[in-house]
């Protein structure tokens, strides 16, 4: 029916102990999609992650992931994803060609041989093959375990941090690849703490303490958090954050590099608090927020939201 | 410059404290640490009996008069004879102790009353299967002087001059299957079981926990595979360890200890394949059950030390108190050492070797399924 829906889920709930770390999450994302998966740790991304691929049992939540059932056909859901874990869960005391291998075989991957030897070629290790995988540097690990998610062609990835610690140029590579596949209708969940790739998405999803808090484009995602923002630049910013922090109107007093932003969600009485601090030692300059602005914002409400 | 203190109190205490904390939460070390003192104590202090008695006897009485029954009566007086079964025919004798159904055999001859009537000191033989040394000595040792005590209430008016001595009646003793009484031709064999209970069990023990302590497993269980597939996927490779531990032990049984070797190594070798594979799946089991690898471990000593102590391997079989007779019954290398000992020593062949077999088959069958019930698909 539905053949470009890769994704939707209603309710997904997780709970260890009396924890409710994943709350209600309801999820949509057509085939083809990259959609970034952001929020504070501890938020639950990495458990609803484990959830979609039935590695976790969830508590309550209904819904199809690639057209089948998420809660009862787990198996056949397995069979068409690629999971890369946060943590490096391939074999260390296997090679590179030997981790490759043990994952085509157990897809049961058609042509394996090719398949695996493609793969690392494409990979550009074709050198270091025989090498042990509990060797390799953290980065080239990251780029081994994406290889190995992708060798049985699966039609949805999940990659769980899958840039973390890697260097910028792979890390640009490894994302002009995630858009050539998703061109041939790969879909991706991508979780990521780094805003150049969140910005490189083309959905957003940020979770906090367990609450699905927005989800859209980036443009969408930074209209709905209605914010305005004016960048400080100047000596002593430091001191001006300090002083900005707490007075009413100021949600928040962040630094940008050099550049200090002030944000807040009316417009108006954030303009009435700053402008006693609009002095000849600073230059103010109001501008469109950014996605780490609104991000930031969204950290904070959620943990009022929290301690509530 | 002031002397730093060696050891710092407060630092010491510290770790004191974690350690009790730790303790306290790994339920599992914390029951080993009484657990295994009470099942020594219990072993050692109440199983353990060097010098079986009750021992199950068959009896070929082919002469019936009231000195025959004198004669069984003193044995059973002895304490280490129980009479469990009459038998018809010395075939029927062969199969007995060859099934270890008996530890003795005794043969009263046809002519027993006529010829000690007479005085011609009739023969009674006792065919004791003497594979394990030790469960048999004292009993034959008790022999001589049970049957003389036993008769000297009958040597009386016509037969008073049977009475006082000594030699009334001839015995025979065959000692069969090791009629040295070499103890190595009963441990060595035996010591092929008890390697394979001791490291299959842990190798495979530690399979899963190491999975689950590496991270490993949450790729694995990413992928689409069952329980059956892991578990069977690694008790197999270990399959082959068991076989190069059966072959060393075996060489060396030939070459270093000159076990005679009755029975056919090729059955031998098919049995031991069922053996291994019950204890991987013991080993297999255990590590679903356990939460991290050391677990596995203690898990595996608590299986091995009943295994050791309980199977006949170190103490007879026989001497042990029915209690422990049954645990020994459930663990398999109380039937694989039969098997052992059986092929080699008495050259058992497949029917003998059934009777034990098939319960290390069911063992096995179940175990197995408890693990795969146990085996947790996902990764709460
Ligand atoms: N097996 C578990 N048992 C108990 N609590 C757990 C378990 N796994 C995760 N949690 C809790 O669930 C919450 C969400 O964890 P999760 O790993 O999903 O966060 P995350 O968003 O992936 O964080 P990060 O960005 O650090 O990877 C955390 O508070 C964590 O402590
Ligand atoms: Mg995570």
């Amino acid at each position: 029916m539905n053949g470009n829906i890769a994704i939707d889920v209603r309710g997904m709930t997780k709970r260890f102990g009396e924890h409710t770390v994943v709350n209600g999450i309801d999820l949509q994302m057509r085939s083809g999609e990259v959609c970034g998966f952001l929020g504070p740790n501890g938020s639950g991304k990495t458990t609803f992650i484990r959830m979609l691929c039935g590695l976790l049992a969830a508590d309550a939540g209904e819904g199809t992931c690639l057209g089948f059932d998420v809660i009862r056909e787990s198996e056949a859901i397995k069979r068409h994803i690629g999971y890369m874990t946060q943590r490096f869960s391939f074999y260390e005391d296997l090679s590179i060609v030997e981790n490759l291998d043990f994952v085509a075989r157990m897809y049961d991957v058609n042509n394996r041989r090719q398949a695996v030897q493609d793969s690392i070629e494409r990979l550009g290790l074709a050198a270091r093959q025989k090498q042990l995988a509990g060797e390799l540097s953290g980065g080239w690990k990251q780029r081994l375990a994406l290889a190995a998610c992708l060798i049985h062609n699966p039609r949805l990835l999940l990659l769980d941090e899958p840039t973390a610690g890697v260097d910028p140029k792979a890390r640009r590579d490894f994302w002009e690849q995630i858009h050539e596949l998703a061109g041939q209708g790969l879909t991706f969940l991508i979780t990521t703490h780094y805003m150049d790739e969140a910005e490189r998405c083309d959905r957003l999803a940020y979770l906090s303490y367990g609450n699905l808090l927005t989800h859209g484009t980036a443009a969408e995602v930074i209209a709905g958090a209605g914010l305005t923002t004016w960048s400080v630049s100047g000596s002593e910013l430091a001191e001006l954050a300090l002083q900005l922090r707490g007075i009413p109107g100021v949600n928040q007093a962040v630094a940008f590099g050099a550049r200090l932003h002030v944000s807040g969600t009316s417009q108006h009485l954030l303009e009435q608090a700053i402008a006693p601090f609009r002095t000849e030692q600073h230059t103010w300059q109001q501008v469109n927020p950014g996605l780490e602005d609104v991000f930031i914002h969204l950290m904070g409400t959620s943990q009022d939201n929290y301690t509530l | 410059m002031k002397q730093r203190p060696p050891l710092s109190f407060a630092r010491f205490w510290a770790i004191v404290l974690k350690e009790f904390v730790q303790m306290r939460r790994d339920r599992l070390t914390f029951g080993m640490i009484i657990g295994i003192p009470v099942v020594q104590l219990m072993l050692f202090g109440y199983a353990i009996n060097g010098d079986p008695k009750h021992l199950p006897t068959a009896v070929l009485m082919a002469d019936s008069s009231q000195y025959s029954r004198s004669l069984l009566s003193a044995l059973k007086n002895s304490d280490y004879f129980r009479f469990v079964r009459r038998l018809n025919s010395e075939n029927e004798a062969e199969k007995a102790l060859a099934r270890g159904d008996v530890q003795f055999v005794v043969t009263i001859p046809v002519d027993f009353s006529r010829k000690l009537l007479r005085g011609e000191k009739p023969t009674i033989l006792v065919e004791a299967d003497a594979t394990d040394p030790s469960a048999t000595g004292n009993a034959i040792a008790s022999l001589r002087t049970a049957i003389n005590s036993g008769l000297q209430n009958d040597f009386k008016g016509p037969l008073a001059f049977l009475a006082g001595s000594d030699a009334a009646v001839n015995l025979r003793v065959h000692a069969r299957y090791n009629p040295e009484g070499i103890s190595q031709f009963n441990i060595v064999p035996g010591l092929m079981g008890v390697v394979l209970t001791m490291t299959m069990v842990m190798i495979t023990g530690l399979a899963i926990t190491r999975e689950r302590e590496r991270g490993t497993m949450e790729n694995l269980l990413s992928m689409p595979t069952r329980p059956l597939e892991v578990l069977l996927g690694k008790i197999l490779p270990y399959i082959f360890v068991g076989y190069i531990q059966v072959g060393l032990i075996l060489i060396a049984a030939r070459f270093l200890f000159h076990v005679p070797m009755a029975g056919s190594i090729p059955l031998l070798l098919l049995t031991s394949l069922i053996f291994i594979a019950a204890n991987l799946a013991m080993g297999i089991t255990f590590s679903t059950l356990a939460k991290n690898q050391l677990q596995a471990v203690q898990m595996t000593f608590f299986f091995f030390l009943p295994s050791l102590l309980l199977s006949g391997f170190m103490f007879p079989f026989r001497g042990m108190p029915e209690w422990a007779q049954v645990i020994g019954e459930i663990l398999p290398l109380t039937h694989f050492l039969r098997i052992v000992r059986g092929i080699l020593l008495k050259g058992n062949g497949f029917s003998e070797v059934m009777l034990q077999l098939w319960q290390i088959v069911l063992f096995a069958a179940i175990v197995l399924t408890i693990g795969v019930k146990r085996y947790r698909k996902t990764l709460d």
